[in-house]
């Protein structure tokens, strides 16, 4: 049975490349280097040389927000892959175990999930100190707790799914159910979480930077442009505008991605299971 | 829709808003001064925070002397003294009717409390050394109190007419943090915590009554705010007005009036003179003539500064002009680097406190250096952890930061200062300004210490913090420059 591909998905998918085809040509062409500073070209707006205009140290605000998108991209995605990388086998042998291990992982979820991400953040930034590696780190820790927890519950219901208990019957271990049988049928759950948590993590570096937290001058950022921009908000607006429309349209991209792919891989919306 | 009625009505009001002088008192007496910082309390005599001094210097609290709009030192609740020829014996005659906000009279019993608290061994004055060379303090009569020091201070009046070195009382000293209660024109009335703090007229003072009957100063940290609040007419005046991009647009609206004077503010690239391989004087010197002074100015002030070559401000007697002694120039810097053994240039890390001057020259000096191969992580920090880290521990490579307090070049012979410098040279030059009174020889000793530092190029020097004020047009009487930190509105008054 074939279903339709929702709009949000095409829509999502599209804006998503978009950002990541900028992202990756940012690596071999800018239209100006995006870290040069020429004061006197300072605050230009919009035109034929500087497409998107100068900012207050004269760079060129679009290859700023060029090589800004490869390092939100990045951050995400790293963020991303290291909350799963710890929070799905969590969460797998969470729901495997049961008893007092399920218990401790749930409750050590339940400890991370008591400070928002950001402030998460910036506690480890706090301790560790400012940059990009570290805003990773203290992201993939928040996402690691949200990945544990979603996995759990999803790998739960798997569990009572008779195919499984009929794999147990037969002889088969926990872990090479968990593998053959748990790991397939959680994985559509995982990815649409990945995609929602990718936009979140964009959103907090983005957040990080902007307080001077997250990815370190000279090399650009979303955030920090934006913050840079606050004080010319009455001199210069447009300082403003490309920065936050960059993260709004990353941000809107990921998240109609993720609405997409959940109608596309909702166990509740599938037929059959993978057994 | 409006009715006829309506209509007339708004019509007549209307009409009467714009008779000139009809419905309105002459001029205005009230006064709303924008600040970027809260202070932490409001005691000078117990805290080093400047925006203490911002409400208070003048305004509430007078010490013996004190600084006026030009920098000189003129009397305070001291209104004569007199000095004697060796220079140890200082004798202030106190101004026989003032009178703290309490109603008590300010006398040299006073005196005498104010000064050996602050000198006294559990002080936590923030300025202990201004009152070290005090040896005694007598009163032989109430208006007249005599100062004995151990050692010849040249700088002692200037010293004395600092906030620090404020007049209390002794019933009041321990709650002045909360309700200071001092002798000046204008008294306490209310704190509104994180928001505004609000001086009333003092009509008991025995001095010139000011203008204005209520001052109040409004804390707004947010750059983007302070211009809104200003546009809005919510301040009436900001000093030290650190959004200078903002500045061109103030000018051009005839509504406005920007000023922009000096500061004490030696704005340096502080350098660990103790951790290689900035020990090395080669690469100090290079890194001087890496550093752009000119598009430093231009980027991060907006033009609104001045270049300096060493730890002096221009303004003052004895400057000496230094800024020629590194022209920019990477290749010098490169060819510096390379004979200190640094050919490929190093890896090191800039530290720099909040204030918008410090993380824009930060950034824009991180990519300075990196053109001679100086690669430099820059790591902003918060005030706390600056001050402990940097200034207290010593722990950093290079840190960006404005020194506001006058004439204070001798900090660079103080002991396990922040530099990490070591000068025997400096340190004869600052024993010999000690013993001298005659201003001609201080101002060449200081032209000596001046040429000594940019030599050593101890810190790179970059300028001076330009002090601009941007205010409604019909004010006057607020200071153009800022001698020492205070916003002094006893002489301000609405035209």
């Amino acid at each position: 049975m074939r279903r339709r591909v929702p709009v949000s998905l095409i829509l999502g998918a599209v804006i998503t490349a978009l950002i990541l085809a900028v992202a990756l040509l940012s690596f071999v062409w800018t239209p100006f280097p995006a870290e040069q500073i020429r004061v006197v070209a300072r605050l230009r707006p919009p035109g034929p040389e500087h497409w998107l205009g100068t900012d207050h140290f004269g760079r060129d605000v679009l290859s700023m927000i060029m090589v800004g998108a490869r390092n939100s991209l990045a951050v995400g995605a790293a963020a991303v892959a290291l909350g799963a990388a710890v929070g799905v086998p969590l969460g797998l042998a969470a729901a495997s175990w049961g008893h007092w291990g399920d218990e401790a992982v749930a409750r050590l979820g339940d400890l991370l999930f008591a400070f928002p991400a950001v402030l998460t953040a910036i506690l480890l930034t706090a301790v560790l100190g400012a940059g990009a590696v570290n805003v990773v780190l203290a992201l993939g820790v928040f996402n690691a707790a949200v990945f544990a927890r979603v996995t759990r519950g999803a790998a739960f219901s798997v569990w009572r799914r008779e195919f499984v208990r009929a794999a147990l019957a037969l002889g088969r271990g926990p872990l090479s159910v968990t593998i053959i049988h748990v790991l397939p049928n959680v994985a559509g759950v995982v990815i649409v979480q990945a995609t929602v948590l990718f936009a979140v993590a964009v959103l907090n570096e983005a957040a990080l930077s902007y307080l001077g937290l997250g990815i370190q001058p000279p090399s650009p950022s979303w955030g920090k442009m934006l913050g840079d921009a606050q004080t010319f908000l009455f001199t210069a607006p447009l300082q403003a505008v490309f920065p936050g429309a960059a993260i709004a349209l990353c941000v809107l991209g990921l998240n109609l991605l993720g609405d997409g792919l959940r109608d596309v891989l909702d166990p509740r919306h599938r037929s059959a299971p993978v057994i | 829709m409006l009715n006829r009625a309506k209509r007339l009505a708004l019509a007549a009001a209307t009409a009467l808003a714009l008779v000139p002088g009809a419905a309105w008192p002459q001029a205005r007496t009230d006064l709303v001064v924008g600040m970027r910082l809260e202070p932490p309390h409001l005691d000078p005599t117990a805290g080093a925070a400047a925006a203490i001094d911002e409400v208070t210097y003048a305004n509430l609290f007078e010490p013996l002397t004190r600084v006026n709009a030009d920098g000189k030192v003129v009397p305070g609740l001291a209104q004569s003294w007199t000095v004697s020829k060796d220079g140890l014996t200082y004798s202030f005659r106190l101004r026989p009717n003032a009178k703290f906000h309490d109603g008590s009279a300010a006398d040299s019993a006073d005196v005498k409390f104010s000064l050996d608290r602050a000198r006294a061994a559990d002080s936590v004055n923030a300025q202990k050394a201004y009152f070290a060379a005090i040896d005694t303090v007598e009163t032989p009569d109430p208006q007249t109190v005599v100062v004995t020091l151990s050692r010849p201070d040249g700088l002692f009046l200037f010293h004395m007419a600092s906030g620090d070195a404020a007049i209390v009382a002794p019933e009041t000293a321990a709650t002045n943090k909360q309700t200071p209660v001092g002798t000046g024109p204008f008294k306490f009335e209310r704190w509104v915590s994180g928001d505004r703090v609000i001086l009333a007229r003092n009509p008991a003072y025995d001095g010139a009554q000011p203008a204005l009957d209520r001052v109040t100063f409004r804390f707004i940290s947010d750059p983007a705010a302070q211009v809104a609040a200003l546009k809005a007419g919510d301040i009436d005046t900001f000093p030290q007005f650190d959004t200078y991009e903002a500045l061109p647009e103030f000018r051009a609206n005839p509504a406005f009036m920007v000023m922009v004077g000096s500061t004490e503010g030696e704005t340096i690239l502080g350098t660990n003179n103790g951790r290689k391989p900035f020990d090395d004087v080669r690469v100090r010197r290079a890194m001087a003539h890496a550093i752009d002074r000119k598009t430093l100015i231009d980027g991060v002030l907006f033009g609104n500064g001045a270049a300096i070559g060493s730890h002096f401000p221009p303004h003052r007697a004895g400057y000496v002009d230094l800024t020629g002694m590194y022209p920019y120039d990477p290749e010098k810097a490169k060819a510096l680097l390379a004979e200190a053994g640094h050919a490929d240039g190093f890896e090191t890390t800039l530290k720099l406190p909040p204030p918008i001057y410090a993380r824009r020259s930060g950034e824009l000096i991180a990519a300075m250096l990196a053109e001679v191969g100086i690669r430099v992580k820059v790591e902003p920090m918060e005030w706390a952890p600056w001050l402990e880290k940097v200034f207290r521990g010593k722990d950093y490579d290079l840190t960006l930061i404005a020194h506001t307090e006058p004439l204070d070049i001798d900090i660079y012979g103080r002991p396990d200062y922040y530099f990490n410098y070591k000068s025997e040279r400096f340190l004869k030059v600052e024993e010999e300004l000690n013993r001298t009174q005659d201003p001609v020889k201080r101002e060449k000793l200081y032209a000596e210490q001046q040429q000594i530092l940019a030599e050593d190029a101890v810190n790179a020097f970059l300028f001076m913090l330009p002090a601009a004020t941007v205010q409604n047009a019909k004010i006057e009487g607020m200071w153009l420059n800022r001698p020492i930190q205070a916003n002094d509105v006893t002489a301000v008054r609405w035209k």
